[in-house]
């Protein structure tokens, strides 16, 4: 699982939850991959992400020294972080461990990259 | 029929490896994907972030890499996902039941595709549930993590007419605006059925396909000029695509031969 998908998903299909995000990482095995920088691509992520579960995130898989506090003035021009977002968006992969809800504690394992989103007919 | 999540059990792994290895299989979807991508009418030249619904062993996927996209897919069986990772797809997959909706922050893709699953979900598992409660949940859920102004495209094997009423009629509850392009209807074999779904805005829904779905010089379908300038900094398609393979080739990944079709416009398969 890359970190860009874990700044989208959400526990939300849980019932009673509000929000469901961010989901907590317990990351046992990462792997990092190689992928084409995209300049455009990771510049019109940015509006889109939600900064603090980026962090948050990146803390989780033991990346946190990579990302400033706060996104800063004038990102579309700095290289060095875009580069650096890119990197941590998408070629940082959780290949086993699991993800959590904030809200319910419940968790959902990740196996070989991939999460385990699927509910028990009584959380629907 | 009341057997325990259809899409699973019907995809087994052996199933699932021989699905993906059968070459009919593979154009069929392969040509599914290229017009649902086109269907979405995408600017040009722009990397997109797409949600692709049941994406299998990653078949449509594979093609959404080759156009330039990232993708996210989700798929309710764990040997067809097997498959894709062995495969080793670029996309991101995850394990999970559309019909407990889809899990995204508001807003988040710029598009979202689906081939051949949503029919699925018209079967219902178990007594407790309801097919249109679960495409209701499914439509409603993926309305709000598109972005305003994209489209999700559906290409799905309806059984019956009921089906297809079934599954529109939940689609337009949600509140998206569209409807259903059929390309080539006059034949049994080519017939395609898409659900062509937008959130607002919009514009006209494009014509389907005429003629017999052959090599067909014919086809009255309309497509935007592509620009043929490179935008500032762009390499053009083919040249990406090129350097993408090289690289893939380099980290020992397989990789189709390249040949002048390689990056080629596709428009006129059309």
């Amino acid at each position: 699982m890359k970190l860009i998908t874990h700044n989208m998903l959400t526990s939300k299909g849980i019932k009673n939850v509000k929000e469901g995000f961010p989901l907590k990482i317990q990351a046992d095995e990462v792997k990092n991959v190689d992928i084409d920088f995209d300049r455009e691509f990771i510049s019109r992520m940015i509006p889109k992400l939600d900064w603090n579960a980026l962090t948050f995130a990146a803390q989780c898989v033991g990346h946190q020294e990579d990302l400033p506090d706060t996104l800063p003035e004038g990102y579309e021009n700095d290289d060095d972080l875009l580069k650096k977002l890119h990197h941590i968006l998408l070629e940082v992969e959780v290949i086993n461990g699991c993800l959590e809800c904030p809200e319910t504690q419940r968790k959902f394992p990740i196996s070989n990259g991939i999460p385990n989103m699927l509910l028990n007919e009584d959380e629907v | 029929m009341a057997h325990k999540n259809q899409a699973n059990k019907y995809y087994g792994v052996d199933e699932a490896r021989k699905y993906t290895q059968n070459t009919r299989v593979i154009e069929v979807q392969e040509k599914c994907t290229e017009r649902a991508l086109e269907l979405l009418a995408l600017p040009d030249d722009t990397c997109a972030l797409l949600l692709d619904i049941g994406c299998g062993s990653g078949l449509s996927g594979e093609t959404i890499t080759e156009q330039g996209h990232m993708w996210v897919g989700m798929d309710i069986s764990p040997a067809m996902l097997g498959t894709a990772l062995e495969r080793e797809v670029d996309g991101d997959i995850m394990l999970a039941d559309i019909g407990q909706g889809v899990p995204f922050r508001a807003g988040m893709f710029d598009g979202a595709i689906s081939i051949s699953a949503v029919q699925w979900l018209c079967y219902a598992d178990t007594s407790n549930h309801k097919p249109a409660k679960r495409l209701y949940k499914l439509f409603m859920t993926l309305f709000a993590s598109l972005s305003r102004g994209s489209r999700a495209v559906f290409q799905f094997y309806p059984e019956n007419d009921s089906q297809v009423e079934l599954i529109v009629s939940q689609a337009m509850r949600a509140g998206f605006t569209g409807g259903l392009v059929v390309d080539y209807p006059n034949s049994s074999k080519a017939k395609k059925i898409y659900l062509v779904l937008m959130t607002g805005g919009g514009g006209p829904l494009p014509s389907g396909l005429q003629g017999d779905g052959g090599n067909n010089n014919q086809a009255l379908y309309q497509r935007r000029e592509r620009m043929k300038q490179i935008r500032s900094g762009r390499q053009p398609k083919r040249a990406w695509i090129m350097q993408k393979k090289e690289r893939r080739r380099k980290q020992g990944k397989e990789v189709r031969l390249d040949s002048k079709y390689s990056g080629r416009k596709r428009s006129d398969k059309f």
